[in-house]
């Protein structure tokens, strides 16, 4: 007979001495792994629920100002440093990893209206409402604890007050906007370009990160401008149906820009294409009065004048997180942080608040074996983030009784216009009410620029093309845009 | 020369296949002469060190983790569905190679018996197997003599580390058999109908005269289940951390060990009840009862799930493989059938000489009956009809058989007899590579507790034993059923007078 038995050495699978490891065989064999389904469900349960026992947003206060915070800006190379500019005109440099205000300047008369790092990070702009836009030291020689303030290392005086401001991302440049939008030089002591769209003021202002010769604003009109430095002009025009509050460019994707808008949404633009939003970001109960992207071009952070702030995914049309805090009071600006783990908000009330961007992520560097384990535990939560008993855990928010109220009155009616429009269509011939889609809705008028003077704008599309573009309306303006085009087909000049 | 590649990559193609006859090596070396019998153009492509072994290339078995068919993204429209159901069904495919590639880092091997040609397998006593075993099978062979406290009942743990035993006249005893160490021995003075271990070897529960007991490793008395009448059978849902029983009153209770709830009790309104096992693939409890029939139960619903009538008279015993397939039955009408759990269809029937006292399943699929004074272990049963046994092992004296379980991970089987117990050496029962995440004969103290803790962390619901995996899964009932199930619900929670759970979820129907 041919005989043969399982027989395992002890030695084998159990440490005999004591730097030996004991052996830990695995079988994948499924017969071996009865109700995985049923088991890995309930560690995506079980994870969810320790989210949220875990998640401890908010990291420390920032205080020191004396007035409301209406402007911020971290430096674009260090991810530690970070300045902010108050309504009583003073602006504070930051240490994040202490929390330790390294300077105080009383800046500026009015308020500070726009705050930057210039390109290096050793020099931060401040601008404000008193016109005039001043450059400090960063790392300032000045002995404050003696109470010595610095003096700026170069002042500059603009024509009208200034609304805002913002560093060029490689050249020693900035721009500022009011009535008009003027691109400074460090060297010069007049702007080296003014552009304007119209008359009125311009509200925020956005270099691009990539290309780095366009720049973005919001205008009075209700409009997203864009202007481009080399032809030095405004080129592009959307006109919205409300005002926008703040620009964020993408950093990764460098066509998309996110407008943080009074009608308590967020509306993406891509910019090649501008005639509709690409995405609506709505979750927020009142006006949103700033934004900012993730330097991973994957989440932007969004403040709002109802206190509290959100983080969206890029292309989510809803919050994925919402932070708010009894003691913080409107949100006039927000950062994310340059490691893009950390989120920074300023308030009316003179704080700025350091949160996590993920709320139950563990502060430090993870162990390998706790990586993995935290891998595993956000695939599971992301495989059966459909099951209603973790959809319910995982939206959970404790928000205060207004915001509730006041996103239920929303929905509420958001769902009698849709029942009006079901009625509608159960009632007319069948496809005569056609289903809309949110973001193809025309929430955005598009406008080009025919510019007389840079034929090189005209030449890259057909003048039919910019006819098409154009909105149908007796607006003076466009009238004799449309009368320089229809000129400048039959090679007549004025 | 130019040949038409297309030409020979064609199976149909008469000169292809008229090529595949050839011996590849000797024609490998004129494939690019320009002659019509040239060798196989897929071996042509190789490398020469890839021709010579791949007589020796293992066929990879990526079928068995493959969990399922493949979902088609046919009928989806919608662009990112479709993308989205394409990568992962890649990934599953992927994941499905790479462990059907992991199986050559499994370092031991299945048991077998062969018998030369005018030998067979069933004629050979353990005693002439002792001759031909290693030290270490021979160690496993042993045989407890004790008469006088009746008729024992043999149970190991999940890892196969330990074995309980208990007589009928209230002998208990539990030992580490690898080791030959006796954890405790206790004279309980009361009948004892069954034992069962619970999640570990730390804990056991007994069905004595009245109660269930739970014991600790060290035969300390822990609880006393008073709510559990003269019971005849005990099983333990180990993924659950159900203790489930069946006795006299013929109420299948379900008993939670971790939180101490009692989560269920049926009744199975089938008198007196005494044949009950597990379903291990899906957790469901199959009884047998006195008019042939077989209920299968889940905590969440009173009535049961399935209701089979499996013989002519009373059940005597029950068996269900691993794998949730094959369903064993053996009756008083000396039959024993092999049923098809899926579809509830008897496959086929043998006929024992007399009625069968006990059945069990091995992790490999062999089959094993207790009868008389005989055991029979039986091979590749459960698929086919076999003509005769694999093994078999006969006690003297009148002594009978009364309980018999595989061991897992152990080429062994342990009969509980009425003057003992005896452990005997079944080449092939075992499951050879054990996976240490789930059941680890070799496990430390310190993985004990990391297990036990992991293991209660992911206890899984009583609501979700069912007879179909249905977590996770849509639910394809039609809206108006989904919404009247809710209202019921609704109107169960917002009730004045306190309603159980239990009554809102047996209102559902599975």
């Amino acid at each position: 007979m041919k005989v043969k038995t399982i027989s395992r050495l002890e030695s084998d699978y159990v440490a005999t001495r004591s730097g030996d490891l004991n052996r830990m065989p695995r079988n994948a064999d499924p017969a071996l792994h009865p109700f995985e389904r049923a088991r890995e469900y309930t560690r995506a349960l079980n994870a969810t629920k320790l989210d949220k026992v875990f998640a401890k947003p908010f990291v420390r206060s920032l205080s020191g100002h004396s007035d409301g915070i209406y402007t911020m800006a971290r430096s674009r190379t260090a991810v530690c440093d970070f300045v902010s500019g108050a309504g009583d005109g003073e602006i504070r440099y930051w240490d994040l990893s202490t929390g330790i205000c390294k300077w105080a300047i009383p800046a500026h008369q009015g308020m500070v209206k726009g705050t930057g790092f210039a390109a290096g990070g050793d020099v931060i702009v401040s601008a404000g409402s008193d016109s005039t836009i001043k450059l400090w030291e960063a790392e300032s020689s000045c002995n404050f604890a003696m109470g010595e303030v610095p003096e700026p290392l170069h002042t500059y005086v603009s024509k009208s007050p200034v609304l805002d401001m913002d560093c060029h991302w490689s050249e020693p440049m900035f721009a500022t906007g009011g009535t008009s939008i003027d691109v400074w030089h460090h060297e010069r002591s007049k702007p080296l370009q003014t552009m304007q769209w119209g008359l009125d003021t311009n509200g925020s202002i956005k270099f691009h990160p990539i290309e780095k010769h366009l720049l973005a604003s919001t205008c009075d009109d209700r409009a997203i401008v864009l202007h481009d430095t080399r032809a030095g002009t405004p080129v592009r025009k959307v006109v919205l149906n409300m005002r926008s509050n703040c620009l964020s460019w993408n950093p990764m994707e460098a066509m998309n820009i996110v407008a943080a808008n009074e009608d308590h949404n967020l509306y993406t633009f891509d910019i090649r294409k501008m005639d509709s939003a690409m995405n609506v970001h709505k979750d927020f109960v009142a006006a949103v009065m700033a934004v900012d992207f993730a330097p991973t071009g994957r989440e932007f952070v969004a403040g709002s004048y109802d206190r509290t702030i959100r983080i969206f995914k890029y292309n989510a049309g809803h919050s994925r997180e919402v932070y708010f805090n009894r003691r913080m009071q409107r949100i006039f600006s927000v950062q994310f942080s340059g490691d893009a783990k950390w989120v920074l908000s300023g308030s009316d009330e003179g704080n700025v608040r350091l949160w996590k961007a993920n709320a139950s992520d563990s502060v430090g560097t993870m162990l390998p074996r706790e990586k993995r384990s935290k891998e595993y535990r956000d695939k599971l939560k992301e495989r059966y983030a459909h099951m209603p008993e973790i959809r319910r855990i995982a939206r959970h928010r404790s928000l205060p009784r207004a915001i509730t109220k006041a996103t239920r009155i929303k929905r509420e009616i958001k769902d009698a216009s849709k029942k009006r429009e079901d009625n509608r269509r159960r009632h007319s011939k069948p496809g005569s009410v056609p289903f809309e889609k949110e973001r193809k809705k025309k929430n955005c008028y598009n406008y080009g620029m025919i510019v007389r003077q840079n034929q090189e704008c005209l030449s890259n599309c057909t003048t039919w093309g910019w006819l098409f573009c154009w909105r149908s309306s007796w607006n003076s303006d466009l009238v004799m845009l449309l009368w320089f085009t229809v000129l400048i087909t039959y090679g007549l000049s004025i | 020369f130019i040949f038409n590649q297309n030409k020979w990559q064609n199976p149909c193609n008469p000169i292809c296949r008229r090529a595949a006859n050839r011996t590849s090596s000797i024609f490998f070396r004129v494939w690019s002469a320009c002659s019509m019998d040239s060798s196989e153009p897929g071996q042509s492509d190789m490398p020469r060190s890839e021709t010579a072994s791949a007589g020796m290339k293992r066929k990879l078995d990526v079928e068995k983790f493959t969990r399922g068919s493949k979902i088609s993204a046919k009928g989806v429209t919608d662009k990112k569905a479709r993308t989205l159901i394409k990568k992962q069904e890649k990934k599953f495919r992927d994941a499905a190679m790479r462990a059907a590639k992991a199986e050559v880092l499994k370092t031991e091997d299945y048991g077998y018996l062969e018998a030369d040609e005018n030998e067979r397998t069933v004629r050979f006593s353990q005693k002439q197997l002792h001759e031909h075993v290693d030290e270490n099978t021979r160690q496993k062979m042993f045989s407890l003599n004790l008469p006088e406290l009746g008729p024992y009942k043999m149970k190991y743990t999940r890892n196969g580390r330990h074995a309980l035993l208990g007589g009928l006249m209230g002998h208990l005893a539990a030992f580490d058999w690898h080791q030959s160490e006796l954890s405790f021995e206790l004279q309980l003075r009361e009948t004892l109908r069954d034992v069962t271990w619970l999640h570990d070897h730390t804990m056991l529960a007994t069905a004595q005269r009245k109660h269930v007991y739970i014991y600790d490793s060290s035969g300390i008395e822990i609880h006393c289940l008073r709510n559990h009448i003269e019971v005849n059978k005990l099983d333990f849902l180990p993924y659950h951390f159900l203790l489930v029983s069946i006795g006299n009153a013929g109420v299948i209770k379900f008993q939670d060990t971790s939180t101490g709830d009692l989560v269920a009790e049926h009744k199975t309104k089938l008198g007196r009840c005494s044949v009950m096992r597990q379903n291990p693939h899906n957790a469901v409890m199959l009884t047998g009862h006195n008019n042939g029939v077989v209920n299968m139960w889940s905590p969440s619903m009173s009535t049961p799930l399935v209701r089979m009538l499996t013989h002519k008279g009373a059940l005597t015993s029950l068996a269900i493989d691993n794998t949730g397939n094959y369903l064993v039955t053996s009756g008083v009408d000396k039959q024993m059938t092999i049923w098809d759990v899926r579809t509830f269809k008897p496959m086929h029937s043998y006929i024992l000489k007399r009625p069968a006292t006990d059945v069990d399943i091995s992790q490999r699929g062999l089959l094993s009956v207790g009868f008389g004074t005989h055991v029979e272990v039986w091979k590749d049963a459960l698929q086919t009809k076999v003509k005769e046994p694999y093994m078999s092992h006969h006690f003297s004296d009148g002594t009978h058989v009364s309980g018999i379980r595989f061991c897992p991970f152990e080429d062994v089987l342990g009969v509980g007899h009425s003057k003992g117990v005896d452990s005997i050496v079944i080449p092939g029962s075992g499951e050879a590579n054990f996976d240490a995440m789930e059941a680890n004969p070799f496990e430390t103290n310190k993985q004990r507790r990391e297990v036990e803790i992991r293991s209660l962390l992911e206890k899984l619901k009583p609501e979700m034993i069912g007879l179909n995996d249905f977590i996770a899964t849509a639910d394809r009932a039609p809206a108006e059923v989904i919404a009247e199930e809710r209202r019921l619900a609704k109107e169960a929670n917002s009730a004045r007078k306190p309603v159980s759970c239990l009554d809102v979820i047996s209102s559902y129907s599975l």
